[in-house]
C-alpha cells in the first residue's frame, strides 16, 4: 500500500525549476514557476500539502477549491499572455502531479468544488487546444478527482515506475469496501483485470502514457536522473507540438490497440451509424 | 350573504382548482421514465434514431469476469434526431445500471457522440448535444479506464461547446456526482429538477473520508440543501430549475438549443469564482446559505444573466 | 456468474426484434431477435449462481406457450422467476405488430 507523503511533488518542482514558492497571493498549496526546459520557457505547476490551509479538508495534498481555482488562474494567465503575443510558439505547461485525491468536505461541496475542478480541467484543456504543449509528470499519486483536476488533460503523460506511484480512480481500501471485497480479493482481481490494477506498470499497458521512467531514488534524484526527466519532458513537448491537440493519441497508441479495443470498436460503430 | 361577485369569485376558485388538478394529472414525470424513454421524449416525433444500441452488443469487456452481468448497451444510450428542427445528439446514462457509472464503453459512447457532433459542426452542419446525466461518476469495476474516459469526455465537451451548446440535464434520482460533475461543470447549460443533485463527492464518500461530523450521510435534508437542484440554481451553479415534467423539460431543452453557445462558459469564469471563494471565511463550517442571493446579486455566474429566484419554468 | 444456452422447437417467424428491461439489481434485460429455422435459442447470463433448474423451469413454461423462432438473450442481475416470466411476456407482446 502506498502511503501518501506529498513530498515528491515539491522535490521535483524544485529539481526542475529551482523554485519552491507559490506566487505571492496564491495559497501555499500551489507552486507556480516559469523555468527553462530545452529551448522553451515553460510554466510549471504543482499541488502540495499545506498543513495550515484555510480549508481543513484540503490540507494534506488534496485538491480543493483554492487549489483548483489557483491552477486555473495560473494557466489562463499563460494562455492570455501568449495569445496577446500574436505569433511564436505557445509556452509549454508542465503539471507535476502528486495528489492523493480531491478534497472531501462540506465546505467544498457548498463551495461548488465540482465547478472549481471543472475550471481547472477547462483551463488545462483550453491551453492544450490553443496549442500549448501540456505535459504531466506523475511523480507520486494521481487519484480520481485530484488527477482529473490537475494533470489528466495533458497532451502527454509521463510517470515514474515505482511502488509509490499510484494512478487510480479510488484508493484500495475504500474501493474494496464499496465493491464489497477484501483488499486481497481486489488485488487478485487486478491481476487479470488491468484497469483495476494499482501497479503503474499495469497502468502503462492501457496505452495512456507517453513514457514510463525508472528513477532509482525519486525522493533524492541524481543530476543524471533530473537530466533524464528534463529530456523526456522536452521530447514530450516536441511530440505534442506535432498535434493533434485533442486526446486521440490515448486510444491510438500501440498499447491502446489491445487495451482499448472496446473503446475503438464503439467509436467505429458510432461513426459507421452516424450518417445512416 | 352572497352577491354576484362572491359567486363569481367562488366559481373562479373552483375553476382554478380544477385546472390545477388537471395540470397535475397531465404532468408527466420525466424521472419515472427510463434512460431510453427520457432520451426519446426530447426529440421531434419520428426523428429519433438510436446508435450503437443493445443489438450492436458492444458491452463492457470487464464485467463478466468480475461476476457482474453486463448490459447490452453498457448503460449508455445515444440517439440522433431533431429537437425543434435542430439536429441534436442525446446521450443518456441509465442510473439503474451500475449507478450510471462510467465504464470504458459507456464513456467512449459519450466521447464519440460529442466528437462526431464536433465534426459535423466543422462541416457546417450545426449539431447540439444534450447529456442526461444520471451517474455516480467512474464505474469502480473499470477504475482506470472509467477515469480515463471521463478525462476524454471533459475534453470533447470543451471542443464541441465552441461550436454548439452542450446541455446537461440532471433530473434525478441518481443525480450527477464524481468525475461527471466536472463534465456538467464544463458544459454550456445545466438544467436541474428539485430532485436532481450535483456535486463532486456524494454524502457517503464525504462521511467515509472526513467523518460524520463533516457530513452525516443519513441527513436527507442536509443532502438536498447542499446538492439539490433548488440550491444549485440559487447559487447560480445551475442555469434552469425545472419541475419534474417531461413537457417542461422538453421546452427548456428547446429554448437552450435556440439560445446557442453562451458568450462565456461558467467554468471559464475563474476570477469570479476564485474571488468568491477567497472572500468566504472558512474557519468554521458553512451553511448552504453562505452563498446568499445578496452576494450573488453583486456578481453572477449564470452565464451573464441576472439572478432571479422566481425565474424558473 | 453463470452462462448457459437452451434450445426449444419453433414454428412461427417472429415479426420484429425487441429489447426491454435493464440490468439493475433484481432485474433483467431481454433481447429478442427473429431468426430463421425451427429452433429458438435462449442464452442466459446471470450473476446469481445455482438456479439453472429454476431458469429451465421458467423457460420451459414460457416456450410451452410461445413458438416463435427467436434468439433470446437474457442478462440477469438476480430477478425472481416471476419477474423473468413477466419480462419474457413483455418482450413477446412488444414484438407483435
Amino acid at each position: 500500500m502506498s502511503n501518501f507523503t506529498g513530498i515528491r511533488g515539491r522535490i521535483w518542482f524544485k529539481a526542475l525549476t529551482g523554485h519552491e514558492a507559490p506566487t505571492p497571493g496564491d495559497p501555499p498549496s500551489v507552486l507556480t514557476a516559469d523555468a527553462p526546459i530545452g529551448d522553451d520557457n515553460a510554466r510549471f505547476l504543482c499541488v502540495v500539502p499545506d498543513h495550515d490551509s484555510r480549508f481543513p479538508c484540503a490540507s494534506h495534498g488534496e485538491v480543493g477549491l483554492e487549489q483548483a481555482y489557483t491552477l486555473a488562474a495560473r494557466i489562463r494567465e499563460i494562455i492570455g499572455a501568449d495569445n496577446a503575443k500574436d505569433g511564436g510558439k505557445k509556452r509549454p505547461i508542465i503539471a507535476i502531479v502528486d495528489v492523493k485525491s480531491q478534497a472531501y468536505g462540506r465546505r467544498e461541496e457548498i463551495g461548488g468544488i465540482h465547478l472549481a475542478a471543472a475550471a481547472s480541467a477547462d483551463a488545462y484543456a483550453t491551453a492544450r487546444f490553443a496549442g500549448h504543449p501540456v505535459i504531466s509528470l506523475i511523480v507520486g499519486q494521481a487519484i480520481s478527482g485530484g488527477f482529473l483536476t490537475h494533470g489528466y488533460q495533458a497532451n502527454r503523460l509521463i510517470a515514474f515506475a515505482d511502488k509509490e506511484v499510484l494512478i487510480h480512480a479510488m484508493h484500495k481500501e475504500p474501493a474494496a469496501r464499496i465493491t464489497r471485497r477484501t483488499v486481497a480479493q481486489l488485488e487478485a482481481l487486478a491481476k487479470t483485470v488491468t484497469p483495476l490494477s494499482y501497479d503503474v506498470e499495469d497502468y502503462a499497458k492501457l496505452g495512456l502514457l507517453y513514457q514510463l521512467l525508472h528513477i532509482k531514488n525519486p525522493e533524492a534524484p541524481s543530476p543524471e536522473e533530473i537530466s533524464l526527466v528534463r529530456d523526456t519532458i522536452s521530447a514530450a513537448i516536441a511530440d505534442a507540438r506535432q498535434g493533434p491537440f485533442d486526446l486521440r493519441t490515448r486510444f491510438e497508441s500501440e498499447a491502446a490497440l489491445t487495451a482499448r479495443k472496446a473503446s475503438r470498436q464503439i467509436r467505429a460503430r458510432l461513426e459507421q451509424q452516424w450518417n445512416q | 350573504m352572497t352577491d354576484s361577485a362572491d359567486i363569481a369569485t367562488g366559481r373562479d376558485r373552483a375553476k382554478s382548482a380544477l385546472t390545477l388538478s388537471q395540470e397535475y394529472l397531465q404532468r408527466h414525470s420525466f424521472i419515472e421514465l427510463n434512460a431510453r424513454e427520457r432520451a426519446q421524449s426530447l426529440f421531434d416525433p419520428g426523428t429519433a434514431r438510436e446508435l450503437a444500441g443493445p443489438f450492436d452488443r458492444i458491452e463492457s469487456p470487464w464485467l463478466f469476469v468480475q461476476g457482474v452481468t453486463p448490459q447490452a448497451d453498457d448503460g449508455c444510450i445515444v440517439m440522433r434526431g431533431t429537437i425543434d428542427g435542430n439536429e441534436t445528439v442525446v446521450i443518456a446514462f441509465s442510473g439503474a445500471f451500475q449507478g450510471g457509472g462510467i465504464g470504458e464503453v459507456s464513456g467512449a459512447k459519450l466521447t464519440a457522440a460529442l466528437d462526431l457532433a464536433c465534426i459535423d459542426n466543422e462541416k457546417g452542419k450545426p449539431t447540439s448535444a444534450v447529456m442526461l446525466l444520471e451517474t455516480g461518476g467512474v464505474r469502480l469495476q473499470e477504475a482506470n479506464l472509467g477515469l480515463a474516459a471521463v478525462a476524454e469526455i471533459i475534453s470533447s465537451i470543451i471542443a464541441l461547446r465552441r461550436d454548439a451548446p452542450v446541455i446537461s440535464v440532471i433530473a434525478g434520482p441518481v443525480g450527477c456526482f464524481g468525475g461527471m460533475s466536472l463534465a456538467a461543470g464544463v458544459s454550456s447549460y445545466i438544467v436541474m429538477t428539485p430532485e436532481g443533485r450535483l456535486g463532486l463527492n456524494g454524502p457517503e464518500v464525504i462521511e467515509e473520508e472526513s467523518g460524520v461530523d463533516e457530513f452525516d450521510a443519513s441527513d436527507r435534508s442536509l443532502i438536498w440543501s447542499i446538492f439539490g437542484g433548488q440550491q444549485r440554481y440559487n447559487q447560480g451553479l445551475a442555469d434552469v430549475l425545472v419541475e419534474d415534467d417531461t413537457d417542461q423539460i422538453i421546452k427548456t431543452v428547446r429554448e437552450l438549443i435556440a439560445k446557442g453557445v453562451p458568450a462565456v462558459h461558467r467554468s471559464q469564469q475563474v476570477d469570479l469564482y476564485r474571488s468568491r471563494i477567497a472572500a468566504l471565511d472558512a474557519s468554521s463550517q458553512w451553511a448552504p446559505s453562505v452563498w446568499s442571493a445578496a452576494s450573488l446579486a453583486r456578481s453572477t455566474g449564470r452565464n451573464q444573466e441576472p439572478v432571479n429566484e422566481e425565474e424558473k419554468h | 456468474m453463470e452462462e448457459f444456452e437452451l434450445n426449444y422447437p419453433a414454428k412461427r417467424k417472429a415479426p420484429k426484434r425487441v429489447h426491454i428491461g435493464v440490468v439493475g439489481s433484481g432485474d433483467l434485460e431481454v433481447l429478442l431477435e427473429p431468426i430463421d429455422g425451427t429452433t429458438a435459442t435462449v442464452r442466459v447470463r446471470t450473476s446469481v449462481d445455482g438456479f439453472k433448474t429454476t431458469w429451465k423451469a421458467v423457460l420451459d413454461r414460457f416456450f410451452g406457450q410461445y413458438d416463435g423462432a427467436v434468439r433470446i438473450e437474457i442478462n440477469d442481475a438476480g430477478a425472481t422467476p416471476g419477474a423473468v416470466y413477466l419480462r419474457l411476456q413483455q418482450a413477446v407482446e412488444a414484438s407483435q405488430p
